[in-house]
């Protein structure tokens, strides 16, 4: 009841801006989409009518369809649960790896704390993009890949600023009289240190969204991630940028959408960390 | 050289040399865990047995792992990347060739980005909370958030293929600059935008900041003109975190220049590394990935470094150090 009400606090003061609100309503819809797709969507998006391709807009296909007759309207709304399901899987296994070696590198001792922040360092001076090309060069395009490589390279980004949260609060008082009271590390960490870092974390989670949308976008439009018939909006890009010559429209009502589902998610993680604490991630 | 000056360019330098260390270990686990018979996927299916045993031995794969390993490190310290195994010509040539387009691409782009991020950073900041102010923040937002490849897309159809201003895709053969530049006009752009926006803010946001200082505070008692203040107090500090982001950003930009080379079909280190994933060529990848993580290495200290030299307040390892200059 009182995280639901501190939610409901949260995102009335997201709605307090113009920006957040839009940033707020595009998130809803798009997260809609991704949940309900099979009712949300008109038609199969994997069916073909090659009588009927590159169909214009019409009220059958609310956005035309595609160079094998496939509806695009459908397309984008399964589209919109690809990118949610790999930036929920690849930042929430992010978001869960970077925290505990955060916390780790904080109890470590010096030399080990050092290792840990090195290894970090290593991780995030490879451009994201460029790793993910040299891995997908030796496995091959799967979803699955470009889940494990966004995951990887998020790793240092909230295990650094873990490690910061954990260093201020190290030594407050009621931790200090948790241990001499005998807590066992456990208790210590999952208690009392996960439950007062989360929030920087969680809204550093959530300004990594559009990040990790435009790298599986990125990845499919060239045809190194998300594997056809599945539909990605990268590769409904792909698809329209292939036959720009035929038709425009799927083009560019696909990036229409990639477009906004970033802009919406960028929106809203902005106005989300301004509503809770607008130290965090600045830098970024 | 002051001791912890020497002790901070020492622990720099040895990070640096970890890291490219630790990038040239990755993309060796990765090129020895190929999976499937590299002959078999090298050479193809119609490959007569003994030319491909001779093939394995002549790329020294039927070598133990870590002389393979000892091998692969000596070869790149000498600067030997290996040789492209389709065409066999060797892949530091092939870099050397395009490189130079990727490194115009991804400068012209950052110039782009620092002159026009600037200016309207300080517009927006001189101009605090007016219409304007609030117009610029949603743009940059905007120029942030999406896709550079989206934003190529749509210059592509806009300025090349409606208005037909622009010449669409490739570079110019002839070596014509006046025809070179207009082709470098959109990818540019296409790559500069969101960096605008980035720096925008980011100039807005310090120079808020630093304007509220003491020492601003003190230029303006001794009256100096705003104008004085402004360009040359305010924006000097306002500019450090700016190179910062500059720098991190190097990788960044590198990556978008990937796919904005593939959109704009302009050669370049992007389209080296793509053509190369189609074709499994894995020295060619391995050659180039490994490039651009030296590059993007190098660039961060050259800025890491540059910091103590714009702002002498800066003394890396002794905490704040001394006070203002």
């Amino acid at each position: 009841m009182n995280v639901l009400s501190g939610v409901f606090a949260t995102l009335r003061k997201v709605c307090g801006s113009l920006t957040g609100a839009v940033g707020l309503l595009i998130v809803v819809l798009v997260l809609a989409c991704a949940i309900f797709a099979p009712w949300v969507a008109t038609h199969n998006p994997d069916a073909l009518d090659v009588m009927n391709r590159f169909s214009r807009p019409t009220g059958a296909h609310w956005f035309g369809t595609d160079h094998l007759g496939r509806d695009l309207f459908s397309r984008m709304v399964h589209g919109a649960s690809v990118a949610m399901q790999v930036a929920v899987l690849s930042i929430g296994s992010a978001l869960s790896l970077g925290t505990g070696l955060g916390i780790l590198a904080a109890y470590l001792p010096m030399r080990s704390e050092r290792f840990v922040l090195i290894v970090f360092d290593v991780i995030s001076s490879f451009p994201s993009l460029v790793l993910a090309l040299a891995v997908v060069a030796v496995f091959g395009p799967s979803t699955l890949i470009v889940v494990f490589i966004v995951a990887v390279t998020l790793v240092p980004h909230f295990g650094r600023v873990a490690r910061s949260q954990v260093l201020t609060l190290k030594n407050a008082p009621f931790l200090e009289a948790e241990r001499i009271l005998g807590a066992g590390w456990p208790r210590m960490v999952f208690h009392h240190v996960v439950p007062n870092i989360l929030g920087p974390l969680v809204i550093l989670a959530s300004m990594d969204i559009p990040v990790v949308i435009t790298i599986e976008a990125g990845l499919s439009f060239l045809g190194l991630g998300v594997r056809p018939p599945l539909a990605s909006w990268g590769t409904l890009i792909q698809d329209g940028y292939q036959y720009l010559s035929e038709t425009w429209v799927p083009v560019v009502v696909s990036s229409v959408a990639l477009g906004l589902a970033t802009l919406g998610f960028t929106l809203f993680g902005e106005a989300l960390r301004d509503a809770v604490d607008p130290r965090i991630g600045r830098e970024h | 050289m002051r001791p912890d000056t020497v002790r901070y360019l020492t622990s720099r330098l040895v990070t640096t040399a970890l890291i490219v260390l630790g990038a040239m270990l990755l993309l060796f686990t990765l090129s020895s865990i190929v999976p499937g018979d590299p002959a078999a996927i090298l050479l193809g299916p119609q490959a007569s047995p003994e030319f491909s045993k001779r093939f394995i031995s002549e790329m020294g794969l039927d070598q133990p792992i870590h002389i393979r390993m000892w091998r692969f490190f000596s070869n790149v310290l000498r600067g030997d990347l290996g040789t492209d195994v389709v065409s066999g010509r060797s892949v530091v040539s092939m870099i050397a060739n395009v490189i130079p387009y990727t490194l115009v691409l991804t400068f012209s782009a950052i110039t782009l980005a620092v002159v026009t991020g600037i200016p309207l950073g300080i517009f927006a900041a001189t101009h605090r909370g007016t219409v304007v102010d609030n117009i610029l923040a949603f743009i940059s937002v905007a120029f942030i958030a999406v896709p550079g490849f989206v934003v190529a897309i749509f210059l592509l159809l806009i300025f090349a293929i409606w208005l037909n201003w622009l010449p669409v895709l490739g570079t110019s053969r002839s070596g014509d600059l006046v025809d070179e530049f207009r082709r470098m006009i959109l990818p540019t752009v296409a790559l500069a935008l969101g960096w605008i926006g980035f720096i925008a803010r980011l100039v807005r946001t310090s120079m808020l900041e630093v304007m509220g200082e003491n020492y601003i505070r003190t230029s303006r008692a001794f009256g100096l003109s705003e104008r004085l203040i402004t360009y040359k107090y305010a924006l000097k500090n306002a500019c450090i975190p700016t190179i910062t982001i500059l720098g991190l950003g190097i990788g960044r930009l590198l990556g978008g220049a990937v796919l904005i080379e593939i959109v704009f079909a302009r050669p370049g280190l992007g389209r080296l590394i793509y053509g190369a994933i189609s074709e499994r060529n894995y020295p060619v990848v391995q050659g180039a990935v490994l490039v651009v993580v030296v590059v993007f290495v190098l660039v961060n200290l050259l800025v890491d470094l540059s910091y103590s030299a714009i702002d002498p307040r800066i003394r890396h390892g002794s905490g704040s150090g001394g006070a203002a200059g």
